[in-house]
């Protein structure tokens, strides 16, 4: 009879000490959080200096973060959303939902301006291939379209790599993507849900190609001391994904999550991201890149489509490169 | 007193009366063509088939809604009178405790049960282990510990042969008289009739006439029993 | 008596309502969301490409089934049983590890491909509707083989000794005995399979070969993720539902109900004609063997060399994957056992055809859109990441349910018809019924229910993708990650304890099953 009372009044205390601790919770993508992500060490490094608790909530992939925003609305309980790209940022300021951020000064290889999001990482989408394979890799969409060299990619409509390339062929080709999509038809192997099983299956040998990052090779290079994986580059340019994370109007902790959005550009929390989501970080750390980064390819031209404009012609594309490939 | 008041049971097309009623102790055979209604008879008292009208009493009590496992009635079906699955122990258990929880008193009831009809030492077996005769017996055993006033047979020695069923007939007769418990059997065999019982129920043309004395009904047969018996 | 029937009814209707608001429900609840009703043209098409790829797959898998099952059925061979159950494996199977193993096997690198260069022939692609229907044949055969193996041994021994007596030839074996089972048998296994197949999402798009392959569910994938179109997606997933019940409904006028066969090794009267019928079986059963078996195989193999270096996250995960996937067969095996009972104690009416109905509509429901109904249900209530592993212990549970109601629906009857009366004439009140008659007498279905329903909730991302906070990932969400990241071969390896867990669940209860089926 005398414990339960006991308990009771510790149970008390404790959520009274849990309540002084603010909880900062981050939405944000499947991939981040793993203990080989980046979630945990920018959970430590933000936890400590500002007496707050980190707790991620994930939901797939960035396209499934947003609908996540968007199935919850206003009453979400996430302060900040990581890892949205700019495929969807476009979508997900219309929602109203995000309040205005302040965007940090970073060395992306495009101009980035959206007042709702700051980046925090980047990537140039290529196809990656197997040197020990394959000697003259193709250099242009044309080049590939004209070999019987066989590729993976993704499916635009369940993907952020597989919109990545629909808005890579438009902003190279415009009304000429329908034809590059035409010529490649033969080239395609198949098209997966999503990133992970493409790599997969290039990796097995289903293909000689699989669309993927510039930075891919610096994972075999750096994780497995395997240097035969690179990049093609290749002469239209590479399109870029800049990842961005944004505050949600609806927070309750605006001041935290500003401090987390800022913490996120900082050269510590900037210096894991390379080598745990193998993407260039916004903001290059005062040491430098990780040793083998040099090795990647460096594409001369980058492009990227307007938030706007990539929304507006998502759902075209979309239709263009289905009836492309339907045929 | 078994009483069967103005009992009407209607089934579709099928409808059959009764009204009489059996004493107890009292050994009662029950026969008539087939699909007359015998067994539908039965599974009435047994509580399987709702009565039409009528009422359905023991000792003054209405049975009417009382569950069948609460009745003051055990039954042997044609078949599956034992779980194939328990031993035949556990099936004895059942009549005792439908939980299977035996006491140790109820454990040596069992025991002399099996004993008494001859099974000793075979408790442990499954029924698929026992032969038909076995098998009648070890049901026979329950209906003996369950100790119920009206025990009911609906043919379950059939597929006997005439020395088994005869044996077991006689063994039936045992254990009812060591319960004080009423007999109500129903058979095809006219000699199954007058071996074992006094009285007999002739269930044709949709009615189950009062019992009669057996020997006097087989003397001098009515008309749906003659045409039941073949004699012209 | 009465009380406890009226009793069962009452709980058996509270178990179909509320899978009827689980699947149903939470379409409903995604459509009242919904700001647009409208289908776009490549939903046509991706019907269309759905209803193909599913009638070849069912037709495949229930027609390849048969030589293997008369194979199995009538020859006896050392390691038969254990074939039998490993063959049943590729069911179970998570469809991402399935995908993997086939490609190892057929794919381009693959000892098919590898055989086909050295005799000089064309190589060949396994994607395409080709690779589609391979994978769902190899995912799908199995289930076949043991519908038909348990349509054989319904049999009654008498027939077929009988069949013997007269010296019945192959043809008239076949014509009197083989053909009125596959009659009755075949339409319902080519129907189940035709409904699992109808909400394939992974193979046909992995194997597919390109947007030509489109899905319903993939539509429904990309309506809820891209487009945030609800509407559109509750319009899908409700043609989905229809389909479902169209096929339902057709098949019940065609066969005896669907059964998902129980049966292991009732003791059936082989007959086994000898000579070029002999080598015959033998290649059906070495051919569907080395289908089934080459890519597990090489699952197998691909996975050892991970196993060594699992991250630490994967233990919690398996404990996690394996809780689930115990808790979800648990409440499948209840509620199913409430809807087959209260069925078995009734005359097929009004109610009984209704409850079928509603028991077969989790082999229709979208996972993604009862994931999101539920989403929308409980965000407003609680956290979702909370509640992320009893909901996907309840999805799981309903998504199971199908198969073991049809597993225990017919063994159920037949014990009621058996031991119904006798148990009441007992006075055997519902504990004791459960205890003492029910459970040991559907022993073999229970305990192959279980098993096909641990493993299937073991094996499936369902809704835990959408719900998985932090802390809460299971294994297959496990797998996904470390492919999602570069770690091919840990992911191999957290696979290949995937498979094993899976299989070792189904294994235990399929024999637990079997053992107390004594009698």
């Amino acid at each position: 009879m005398k414990t339960l009372p006991l308990a009771a009044g510790l149970l008390t205390i404790a959520t009274a000490a849990l309540a002084e601790t603010p909880v900062l919770t981050v939405l944000t993508y499947d991939s981040f959080t793993p203990e080989w992500g980046p979630g945990p060490a920018i959970e430590k490094g933000f936890e400590a200096t500002c007496g707050c608790d980190v707790q991620y909530v994930m939901a797939g992939d960035g396209a499934a973060v947003l609908a996540r925003v968007q199935l919850e609305g206003a009453k979400t309980d996430a302060d900040v959303v990581v890892g949205l790209d700019t495929n969807l940022t476009a979508a997900a300021s219309a929602t109203g939902l995000f309040a205005p951020v302040a965007v940090p000064a970073t060395n992306l290889p495009v101009p980035f301006e959206d007042a709702n999001f700051a980046p925090f990482d980047w990537g140039y989408f290529a196809f990656v291939y197997d040197k020990t394979k394959l000697d003259t890799p193709p250099k242009s969409f044309v080049e590939l379209a004209a070999s019987d060299l066989k590729i993976i990619i993704q499916d635009p409509r369940s993907s952020t790599p597989g919109l990545g390339l629909l808005m890579w062929v438009k902003a190279a080709y415009g009304e000429g993507a329908a034809q590059v999509w035409a010529d490649l038809a033969d080239n395609i192997v198949t098209v997966t849900p999503g990133w992970s099983e493409a790599y997969g299956m290039f990796l097995e040998g289903e293909s000689d190609l699989v669309l993927s990052y510039t930075t891919s090779p610096a994972y075999h290079l750096i994780a497995e001391t395997d240097d035969t994986k690179a990049a093609a580059a290749f002469d239209e340019g590479h399109y870029v994904q800049v990842e961005v994370a944004g505050k949600l109007a609806s927070t309750d902790q605006p001041a935290l999550a500003d401090a987390f959005l800022a913490y996120l550009t900082s050269d510590a929390a900037q210096s894991v991201l390379p080598v745990t989501n193998w993407m260039y970080p916004a903001v290059t750390p005062a040491a430098g890149l990780p040793a083998g980064f040099e090795t990647l390819i460096a594409p001369t031209k980058s492009l990227l489509l307007p938030a706007a404009e990539a929304e507006e012609a998502r759902a075209g594309a979309i239709a263009e490169w289905q009836t492309a490939l339907s045929r | 007193m078994l009483t069967l008041d103005a009992l009407t049971i209607r089934q579709g097309d099928f409808s059959l009366t009764a009204d009489w009623s059996v004493a107890p102790a009292e050994r009662v055979a029950i026969i008539g063509p087939s699909g007359g209604g015998k067994s539908t008879l039965l599974m009435t008292i047994a509580g399987f088939i709702p009565l039409t009208s009528g009422r359905l009493l023991w000792q003054g009590r209405d049975l009417v809604g009382v569950p069948p496992g609460q009745r003051p009635v055990s039954m042997l079906f044609q078949d599956q009178n034992l779980f194939p699955h328990l031993t035949v122990a556990q099936n004895l258990g059942l009549g005792l405790s439908s939980d299977l929880r035996l006491t140790s008193v109820q454990v040596d009831q069992v025991e002399s049960a099996l004993r008494r009809v001859g099974l000793e030492g075979m408790g442990e077996r499954k029924p698929s282990e026992l032969s038909g005769g076995q098998q009648g017996r070890a049901a026979l055993a329950r209906a003996l510990l369950r100790a119920r006033p009206v025990l009911l047979l609906d043919e379950p020695f059939a597929a006997l042969g005439p020395a088994l069923k005869a044996e077991m007939l006689d063994l039936v007769a045992e254990v009812a008289s060591e319960t004080g418990a009423a007999v109500l059997m129903v058979t095809h065999d006219p000699a199954d009739a007058r071996r074992f019982a006094d009285k007999t129920v002739l269930v044709a043309d949709g009615v189950a006439q009062a019992p009669q004395p057996t020997a006097a009904l087989f003397a001098e047969p009515p008309q749906a029993l003659r045409d039941y018996l073949g004699t012209a | 008596m009465a009380d406890r029937a009226v009793a069962l009814r009452i709980a058996a209707l509270g178990v179909a309502l509320l899978l009827a608001a689980l699947t149903l429900g939470s379409a409903i609840i995604v459509a009242a969301r919904a700001t647009s009703w409208t289908l776009g043209p490549a939903d046509g098409a991706a019907l269309r490409f759905t209803l193909l790829q599913a009638a070849l797959s069912a037709g495949l898998s229930a027609l390849l089934a048969v030589p293997v099952a008369r194979a199995l059925m009538r020859r006896r061979f050392l390691g038969r049983g254990v074939l039998i159950r490993l063959m049943a494996a590729p069911f179970v199977l998570p469809v991402v590890v399935a995908v993997l193993g086939l490609l190892a096997v057929f794919g381009r690198a693959g000892p098919v491909n590898g055989a086909l260069a050295a005799l000089g022939l064309p190589a060949l692609s396994i994607f395409g509707l080709h690779g589609v229907v391979l994978a769902h044949v190899f995912l799908n055969l199995p289930l076949a083989v043991r519908i038909i193996l348990m349509g054989w041994q319904a049999i009654p021994a008498e027939r077929l000794r009988l069949a013997q007596s007269l010296g019945f030839s192959d043809r008239a074996m076949f014509r009197h005995i083989e053909l009125p089972m596959l009659r009755a048998v075949l339409p319902g296994a080519g129907a189940v399979i035709f409904l699992l197949c109808l909400t394939s999402f992974a193979v046909a798009l992995t194997l597919g070969g390109g947007p030509k392959s489109s899905t319903l569910e993939l539509a429904i994938f990309q309506a809820l993720r891209f487009d945030f179109d609800l509407g559109r997606a509750a319009l899908l997933a409700a043609l989905q539902f229809a389909l479902c019940a169209a096929v339902t409904v057709a098949t019940a006028r065609v066969a005896s109900p669907f059964g998902f066969g129980a049966g292991l090794d009732r003791a059936v009267l082989p007959f086994a004609p000898r000579g070029w019928r002999a080598a015959l079986d033998a290649v059906a059963i070495a051919a569907a063997a080395l289908l089934l078996l080459a890519p597990l195989l090489a699952v197998v193999v691909r996975g050892v060399p991970g196993l060594l270096d699992l991250p630490s996250g994967v233990w919690p995960a398996a404990l996690r994957s394996v809780l689930v996937a115990l808790a979800s067969a648990a409440l499948a095996v209840a509620a199913a056992l409430v809807l087959a009972l209260a069925l078995a104690a009734v005359p097929l009416g009004r109610f009984g055809r209704g409850i079928e109905m509603v028991a077969m509509l989790p082999l229709a429901a979208s996972g993604l859109v009862m994931g999101v109904g539920l989403f929308l249900v409980i965000h407003p209530v609680a956290r979702p990441e909370s509640l992320a592993l009893p909901v996907t212990v309840l999805v799981n549970a309903t998504l199971s349910l199908p198969y073991l109601f049809r597993l225990l629906l017919p063994q159920a009857r037949q014990v009621v018809a058996d031991y119904g009366r006798l148990s009441a004439s007992l006075g055997m009140g519902a504990r004791a019924r459960l205890r003492w008659v029910i459970l040991p007498r559907l022993s073999r279905p229970l305990g192959y229910g279980a098993g096909l329903a641990a493993a299937l909730s073991m094996g499936d991302l369902g809704v835990i993708a959408l719900f998985a906070g932090d802390q809460g990932a299971t294994l297959p969400l496990m797998v996904q990650r470390l492919m999602g990241a570069y770690r091919m071969e840990q992911a191999a390896g957290a696979a290949l304890l995937l498979v094993s867990l899976s299989f070792g669940v189904f294994w235990l209860f399929d024999r637990i099953g079997d053992r107390n089926a004594d009698a």
